[in-house]
């Protein structure tokens, strides 16, 4: 195996205009059969003979469990399988960092929701009234609700770790400087739900012979952001060597940082393994909300010192994020949020004090922007409130302070990528504001007496608005974003190419969640090895790590692991052309679909050139090594960063408390846009997840218990609630990339938020009711009361 | 646990369907039971729109019929749209348009697409807009999938345009 070292230039592979080769916007290879209904994803996958698997879950925050009684249970005729913690053959606990969480509660239960027990039986619904018959007697405590109270120690420990996930601090430059102007503020951000439509299932299949505790391996076809990290989980707590829990990627329906962590995966290996036949877990929605992280609820409290023409010279923050019941991913969240304090912009001096808390509320983790969408909320909502008390225009000030490549952030770090703040702020102003006045559309012909079309207006369909009560809104705003692992992880990634007559196999294990890796990996093959077909092998743990699919990685990560990987198969291949043809494989080049030689007369089509050869070679790609932060927060804690702007043009009317988003103009940095149509698709995604959390996406969650753990209560955006996205790519190549570009799947949904919320403050500053609207998502009553 | 036996007219051909419990929905009973699982279930209560189907020329959220129910209808799925396997032209635009991510609200709305198509063939897009409200997609935000619509508007005028002028076709 080869390992690559990261690359110090930009490597410009073969361009040309071939169709499906990098720069171009192919179909996805799996695209025809989605739209067909015929690509299985894991809820899909079923097997002849399998039983079915239920979850038991607590329906306290905090409670001791006195007893379980599994007698009635055991009487429904069908059910074939209980198991509780006591049948945990390995580790009792997992979790992403810190193996805090147990596979099944045995004596505290610390979130509605925990698993305590799961069955298996002959039929769904029977397994399901096996759970109903379970009797758990607990001891209810008081559960720790206030982040606050977990800091300060006003609350006993609910967990052995403690309630402080982690604290860290940033203190840097002279704290001692004083702005001419000082603004402050706390903020707050709700929970956000991942809501990927395709819910948790996974189907398992016990080798012949294999019994839990005893020997033998298991199958687990699941949808998951990062096979080998579930794998490695997986294999401590079922006490079996890696090589003998075999992961397969099932048809993945989303993901956005909900399936990083494990969920039904060691329940439904424990069940299949019990049994010795296959298993079959799959969660509703209301379960789903239960049974996955989702995004840390902050409070974020931020003072900014500037000189009377604008010009950041102070930060000053603290940070609350509240992790709920068990640490997850809690401590990278906080960094990331932490060191993002001050923005895309020039910073010299700062202290920031960051909490993550164990709360007795629902778990939290990754959710796509990952601790940037809660500091880009706070630093954006303060860039307002200073353009406000410097008398500047809210672009302008942002422009005056915009970071580039070379500028530090509070950590210390420089900026080594490329770095175009200014361009991602101009570019975005330079598209033009909605032409259609409130209420009317390109479209509108079933206009009412005043012109209008009340579809159009705030409140749509409920027909509530009256246009002279609305007012346009415009707000800004622009983030940050580190790409890939900090904090000296080495999240590296595995490919595999081979080449044989004229065509490539690619395999990796990166998990393909929507996204497209699929897609550019076939493009970086075409555009290297001058094929047109490409195969993808299986995405399983059949093959060295990818990392996660998060953290806007994997094309950076496994993009350069595919790029490496082909690389060296085409070297050997010039290798092999060059001995046949007697001519020094330095002269050969990859021209269209043919080998060249670039100094001679040889031209010959890849495949009949690679006829008869097996070419086969598995590289793996790391990105450079990062920093730990010191106890002052100090240190090149991240790989990289991209940047991005957001304008959002919204309707609002001040007495209904109703809004409307009418426009979104964004300008995102993405390095090099590989396949631009699949950027199109990230930016008008990620918009709508910020749209949702902007104006109506929250977990409600009261005295611990979740509230609206269904989609008629937990509102996403729909086609209606979207706006029109108008996108330009800024396109400047980072040498630092492999191949150039950059990460695109979290800017999106950073700024796209507190453009939205200023939008609305915009608007009511205009309607003479101005609001400080320092919390999203944004309420009706927010607005109007 | 009450059982009935019944058949169910899909795509075509008659399926029956043996030991489904009293009330169990149509999505349950043809995903589970009749292995046709090209319809989805992500809120199992008509918000999402994942599962729709066409029962007797009207479009519906599967999950929220009862199986026994639609008994002696007409039942169109995904399975029946292109069963010949040649993609629709609102399929193909789909896959084209970059309509499609991780595809699992895509049949959903492939049925809902074809369905507003058939009913207005020049809609605005409002109309397109609130015809699809029901269907959510959590990857796209939409944009693709208004362009994919907007391609088969098109491309169905076109070709219409195209027959009248040569005398048509029957």
């Amino acid at each position: 195996m080869t390992v690559v070292e990261p690359s110090t230039g930009v490597r410009t592979p073969a361009e040309s205009d071939r169709p499906g080769t990098i720069g171009d916007s192919p179909t996805r290879p799996d695209g025809i059969e989605k739209v067909q209904g015929s690509f299985e994803f894991s809820s899909d996958l079923s097997a002849e003979g399998c039983r079915f698997g239920a979850t038991l879950r607590s329906p306290h925050p905090f409670a001791r469990i006195v007893s379980i009684d599994l007698g009635p249970a055991w009487r429904i005729p069908g059910v074939e399988a209980i198991i509780t913690a006591d049948d945990v053959p390995g580790q009792l606990t997992y979790g992403l960092i810190d193996h805090d969480q147990p596979v099944f509660a045995s004596d505290v239960v610390r979130y509605v929701g925990e698993p305590i027990a799961a069955v298996a039986a002959t039929e769904p619904e029977t397994a399901r009234r096996a759970l109903d018959a379970i009797v758990v007697e607990y001891e209810v405590l008081d559960p720790l609700l206030d982040p606050e109270a977990a800091i300060d120690g006003g609350h006993p420990p609910i967990h052995p770790n403690g309630n402080v996930i982690r604290h860290q601090r940033i203190v840097h430059g002279d704290l001692s400087v004083e702005g001419d102007v000082v603004v402050e503020n706390t903020y707050e951000i709700g929970m956000q739900d991942q809501a990927f439509l395709g819910l948790e299932a996974a189907i398992a299949f016990p080798d012949e012979g294999a019994t839990i505790g005893n020997g033998g391996g298991v199958e687990l076809h699941v949808a998951t952001q990062w096979l080998h990290e579930d794998q490695k989980q997986m294999a401590a707590c079922l006490a079996l060597p890696e090589d003998q829990v075999r992961l397969v990627l099932g048809g993945v329906g989303g993901a956005f940082g909900a399936r990083e962590d494990i969920s039904l995966q060691v329940h439904t290996c424990m069940l299949a393994l019990r049994l010795g036949r296959p298993v079959r877990m799959a969660y509703d929605r209301a379960e789903s909300f239960l049974g996955h992280v989702h995004r840390h609820p902050a409070s974020i409290w931020m003072r900014h010192h500037a000189t009377s023409d604008g010009e950041i010279v102070k930060v000053e923050a603290r940070f609350v994020l509240d992790g709920g019941a068990y640490a997850s991913t809690s401590s990278a969240v906080l960094v990331n949020a932490i060191t993002m304090t001050q923005g895309p912009y020039r910073c010299p001096n700062g202290e920031v004090d960051g909490y993550a808390v164990r709360t007795n509320h629902l778990p939290c983790g990754a959710m796509r922007g990952f601790g940037a969408v809660q500091a880009c909320f706070a630093y954006e909502s303060q860039m307002d409130a200073l353009a406000s008390a410097c008398g500047i225009d809210p672009m302008e000030i942002r422009l005056r302070n915009a970071m580039a490549t070379g500028d530090t952030l509070l950590t210390g770090q420089p900026i080594l990528n490329v770095a175009p703040v200014a361009e991602c702020i101009t570019e975005t102003a330079a598209i033009p504001l909605p032409d259609t006045p409130i209420g009317v559309g390109p479209d509108t012909v079933a206009a009412d007496d005043d012109g209008t079309d009340v579809m159009r207006l705030p409140g749509g369909a409920g027909r509530t608005c009256d246009a002279p009560d609305v007012y346009r809104g415009v707000g800004w705003g622009v983030s940050i974003k580190n790409l890939m692992y900090s904090e000296k992880f080495d999240d590296f990634s595995t490919a595999r190419c081979r080449l044989a007559d004229g065509v490539a196999t690619l395999k990796f294990a990166t998990a393909e969640v929507g996204q497209g890796f699929v897609t550019i990996a076939q493009q970086i093959a075409r555009s290297l090895l001058g094929v047109d077909e490409v195969v993808l092998d299986t995405i399983d743990t059949q093959i060295g790590s990818a990392g996660s699919t998060s953290a806007s990685r994997q094309t950076w990560m496994s993009g350069g692991a595919v790029d490496a990987a082909c690389r060296a198969v085409r070297e050997r291949f010039f290798e092999a052309v060059g001995e046949a043809h007697g001519v020094d494989p330095i002269r050969l080049a990859i021209d269209g679909t043919e080998v060249v030689d670039t100094a001679g007369e040889l031209r010959l089509s890849v495949a009949e050139a690679s006829a008869g050869l097996e070419l086969d070679e598995t590289v793996e790609y790391h990105h450079p090594e990062t920093e730990e932060l010191d106890e002052n927060g100090q240190g090149d804690c991240h790989t990289a960063f991209a940047f991005v702007a957001h304008r959002a043009v919204v309707d609002v009317d001040p007495e209904l408390g109703l809004v409307k988003v009418v426009q979104i103009a964004t300008a995102q940095d993405v390095g090099r846009a590989l396949n631009p149509l699949s950027v199109i698709g990230q930016i008008e995604g990620g918009i709508s997840q910020g749209v949702g959390l902007a104006v109506m996406e929250e977990i409600i969650q009261i005295d611990g218990v979740i509230r609206n753990g269904n989609f008629t209560d937990y509102l996403l955006p729909t086609f209606l609630d979207m706006p029109v996205v108008e996108a330009t790519l800024i396109e400047q190549p980072d040498p630092r990339a492999p191949l150039g570009a950059k990460g695109v799947g979290e800017p999106p949904c950073i700024s796209s938020t507190p453009a939205v919320v200023a939008a609305i403050r915009d608007a009511l500053a205009q309607a003479g009711a101005p609001k400080p609207l320092a919390r999203v998502p944004v309420r009706p009553s927010d607005i109007c009361l | 646990m009450e059982s009935e036996f019944f058949t169910l007219r899909i795509n075509g051909s008659d399926h029956e369907v043996a030991d489904s419990w009293l009330g169990e929905s149509l999505l349950d009973v043809m995903r589970d039971r009749l292995g046709l699982v090209g319809s989805k279930g992500a809120c199992t209560q008509g918000e999402c729109g994942s599962c729709s189907v066409m029962v007797d020329d009207r479009l519906v959220c599967s999950c929220l019929v009862m199986a026994a129910s639609a008994v002696d209808r007409s039942i169109v799925t995904i399975e029946g749209v292109s069963p010949d396997g040649t993609p629709t032209d609102v399929q193909q635009a789909f896959v084209d348009a970059g309509a499609v991510q991780c595809g699992f609200c895509t049949p959903g709305l492939i049925m809902a697409v074809h369905d507003l198509l058939d009913r207005s063939s020049a809609p605005g897009e409002t109309e397109v807009r609130e015809a699809l409200a029901g269907n959510v997609c959590r990857c796209t935000g939409y944009g693709r999938i208004l362009e994919a619509v907007e391609r088969v508007s098109v491309g169905r005028r076109t070709v219409d345009a195209g027959a009248e002028t040569t005398g048509g076709v029957s």
